[in-house]
């Protein structure tokens, strides 16, 4: 065991799929010599040589061709999109092709591609860096979505989404690279995509959530405790597809839900979340089911973060709410 | 020395003709079948100019059958291919078996002639997921219809051949309007930047949809926008059949090099509208210009330089119609007999694995089909 850092935990992730399968390939602007812009491509290309490791040049909707036809030759790429912000710019790419390919072949053809992104807020990047965009992904037919929000999930996660048949979109939080270390296992091991994980058992009220609000929702958690409420956190880690089952069985349990994102209301994955609640499980449900989210603006001005990213008193506010209904 | 500096002038009309100039159209055979440039000649037997003809007189009454097969509603979505035979068939044939075809939705003849099977394409017209299920080691993508993706999809196809160390090259093909589209110029300079084997087609057929190609850009030429990537470009008649193939043959043979990619401007004319989607050209094209083109007609010129040599006859060429409609009237019928498909047929090629979510839906599906 090592205490790693989240951005450590996905170098070591990227390095231990570089060495099982010959056919995975990473690749994106700067990445290579230059270790990423987050270092989490550090000493890759150095171990692994160019072939392996490689930079492209400054071009999202090629780098997302570049991954798609790479896929036709029986490779297993990991591009990274140096921000997810600049998505827009690969839309077509993922959304139209690639999250489709295996589909529109009958199955012929497949595009077994994990896209790492970072993105999020609350360490004042420039325009269009931090911005929530899940909630395109999630409504894409053909792709996973993978959020984790500790080193130790990264990891699993990582080398699951790698290993994975089809398209994964693995976003990074950019607050959380480097804001805790935690113990991770040297030796590979993998975490299922599609399963949510029981950060911290509860009794009154369901916090469901994901990324850095995982964080911000288990400060809340301590808080209400004070009070005698037993919250319950659960991290998405895969916000699609989302593990109804786990969500459901807290639900019953406790009656009353709140859903934690980051995104804008109108984006993000919470509305889809109430909604399966309401359709599995509005008999043991005490109270609606509320969410916490950003208001429906653009993401803020750098200097306005604070007072417009939704934190752990939010959670507070919106729980007692719930539990107060 | 400020006030020379002042009235100086950037020499525009020169850049621009300097460039121009390096974009000569490539022509073998004119419009006699005449052989105009015996230097630039191709190395190939009777046999295979006669199977080369043989290609395009089917493919030209596959069109046909196309249309009116459409028009009887017994195809779906179909895009006219008559008039650009030379382009499409004669590039497609300076390919081996290896490389690999990354059509648009215009360029059917070509992966047919790769291997695809003619009720397979049928189906794909049609809508059905089997059509492009392509058979295992037949080198071909579905016809793209996001104009310019296949471009930069070509340039990581390419990337792996050249990475496995292959002695192969990926093919791709756009018309004139896409050279507009982004993809289009990251795909040719990622293969440059990367000197990956691609070949890069533009079948310039003068108009997308309704839009002439004096719309879509200033360039004099469409080859030309290779400069941009720092990869050579060349025209050529698209309606010479031998012109075409020796641009691609060369294209390939400096590709399988590793000297790195080609951008080929063929200079063509679709006959038909864009689609049989409802699209009318005589809106937007007179009667002259259909005459002025119909006399660059591949077939026609072809046909002249192969009876010049004793190559063809009447007979062949009936024959070659003869055949053509026979394979699609047996083509349309397999294709008649393919299964419906299904929600579950769906839902299953999603996935490797299939999600709860969808394995939930499947079972409320399945339950609905067996009613």
């Amino acid at each position: 065991m090592a205490q790693m850092t989240m951005i450590q935990a996905i170098t070591d992730a990227l390095r231990t799929e570089l060495r099982n399968d010959p056919n995975v390939l990473i690749f994106g602007e700067d990445v290579g010599v230059n270790g990423g812009v987050f270092r989490a491509t550090e000493g890759l290309q150095a171990e692994f040589g160019e072939d392996r490791v490689f930079d492209t040049p400054l071009a999202e909707s090629g780098i997302g061709g570049l991954a798609i036809g790479l896929a036709l030759q029986g490779y297993r790429p990991v591009p990274e999109i140096q921000f997810f912000g600049f998505v827009f710019e690969v839309m077509d790419s993922i959304a139209g092709q690639m999250a489709r390919m295996r589909y529109r072949s009958g199955g012929r053809y497949t595009s077994p591609v994990t896209i790492r992104s970072p993105f999020g807020g609350g360490v004042h990047t420039p325009d269009m860096h931090a911005d929530s965009l899940e909630g395109l992904m999630a409504q894409t037919p053909g792709v996973k979505v993978v959020i984790p929000s500790t080193p130790y999930d990264a990891k699993g996660l990582l080398i699951s989404s790698i290993r994975d048949n089809d398209t994964v979109i693995f976003l990074e939080h950019m607050k959380l690279y480097r804001s805790f270390r935690q113990e991770v296992p040297e030796e590979e091991y993998t975490i299922p995509l599609g399963k949510a994980d029981v950060k911290r058992e509860g009794n009154d009220v369901t916090i469901v959530t994901y990324g850095a609000m995982v964080h911000e929702s288990l400060k809340a958690a301590e808080e209400l405790e004070k009070e005698g409420h037993s919250a319950e956190v659960i991290d998405l880690r895969t916000v699609w597809p989302i593990d109804i089952e786990t969500i459901i069985a807290s639900v019953e349990k406790t009656g009353r839900v709140i859903v934690v994102q980051e995104a804008q209301k109108q984006a993000g994955v919470a509305a889809q979340i109430v909604a399966e609640i309401n359709d599995r499980a509005i008999l043991s449900l005490e109270a609606p089911v509320l969410r916490v989210a950003a208001p429906d603006t653009v993401f803020p001005f750098p200097q306005a973060e604070a007072v417009w990213l939704p934190n752990y008193k939010d959670v507070i506010e919106t729980a007692k709410k719930v539990l107060s209904f | 020395m400020a006030s020379k500096t002042k009235n100086a002038q950037f020499d525009a009309k020169k850049t621009l003709d300097t460039v121009e100039q390096q974009f000569e159209t490539l022509q073998i055979l004119n419009e006699e079948g005449e052989i105009v440039n015996e230097a630039a000649m191709p190395s190939l037997s009777d046999e295979q100019l006669q199977e080369l003809m043989r290609r395009m007189v089917y493919t030209r009454i596959l069109d046909q059958r196309s249309i009116s097969l459409n028009r009887q509603g017994r195809l779906g979505f179909y895009a006219p291919t008559a008039g650009q035979e030379a382009s499409q068939l004669a590039s497609q044939y300076a390919l081996e078996k290896e490389d690999f075809i990354l059509p648009g939705y215009r360029d059917v003849p070509q992966i047919i002639w790769h291997g695809l099977p003619l009720y397979q394409a049928f189906l794909w017209s049609r809508g059905h997921f089997e059509g492009m299920n392509v058979p295992e080691g037949v080198n071909v993508l579905h016809p793209q219809i996001i104009i310019g993706a296949q471009y930069v999809q070509t340039a990581g196809v390419a990337l792996g051949m050249q990475k496995r160390g292959q002695k192969s090259v990926a093919i791709t093909y756009t018309g004139d309007g896409g050279t507009s589209q982004g993809d289009f110029y990251e795909g040719i300079n990622f293969a440059g930047a990367f000197k990956s084997p691609a070949i890069f087609v533009i079948q310039n057929n003068q108009f997308a949809i309704s839009t002439p190609r004096e719309k879509q850009t200033a360039a004099k030429t469409l080859a030309q926008k290779a400069v941009a990537a720092g990869i050579p470009g060349v025209v050529v008649d698209g309606m010479d059949p031998l012109a075409v193939y020796k641009a691609t043959r060369d294209a390939r043979e400096r590709a399988v090099n590793g000297e790195g990619p080609t951008l080929i401007e063929t200079i063509t004319y679709r006959y038909g509208p864009h689609t049989m989607a409802g699209d009318d050209p005589t809106r937007y094209r007179t009667k002259d210009l259909d005459n002025e083109w119909e006399k660059k007609d591949p077939l026609v010129r072809f046909r002249k330089f192969l009876e010049n040599k004793g190559l063809w006859s009447e007979e062949q060429e009936t024959e070659v119609i003869e055949q053509a409609k026979e394979d699609i009237k047996e083509a349309i019928k397999k294709a008649d007999a393919a299964p419906k498909q299904k929600v579950t047929d769906l839902m299953s090629i999603m996935f490797d694995d299939m999600p709860d979510y969808l394995k939930e839906q499947y079972e409320v599906y399945k339950a609905k089909e067996s009613k």
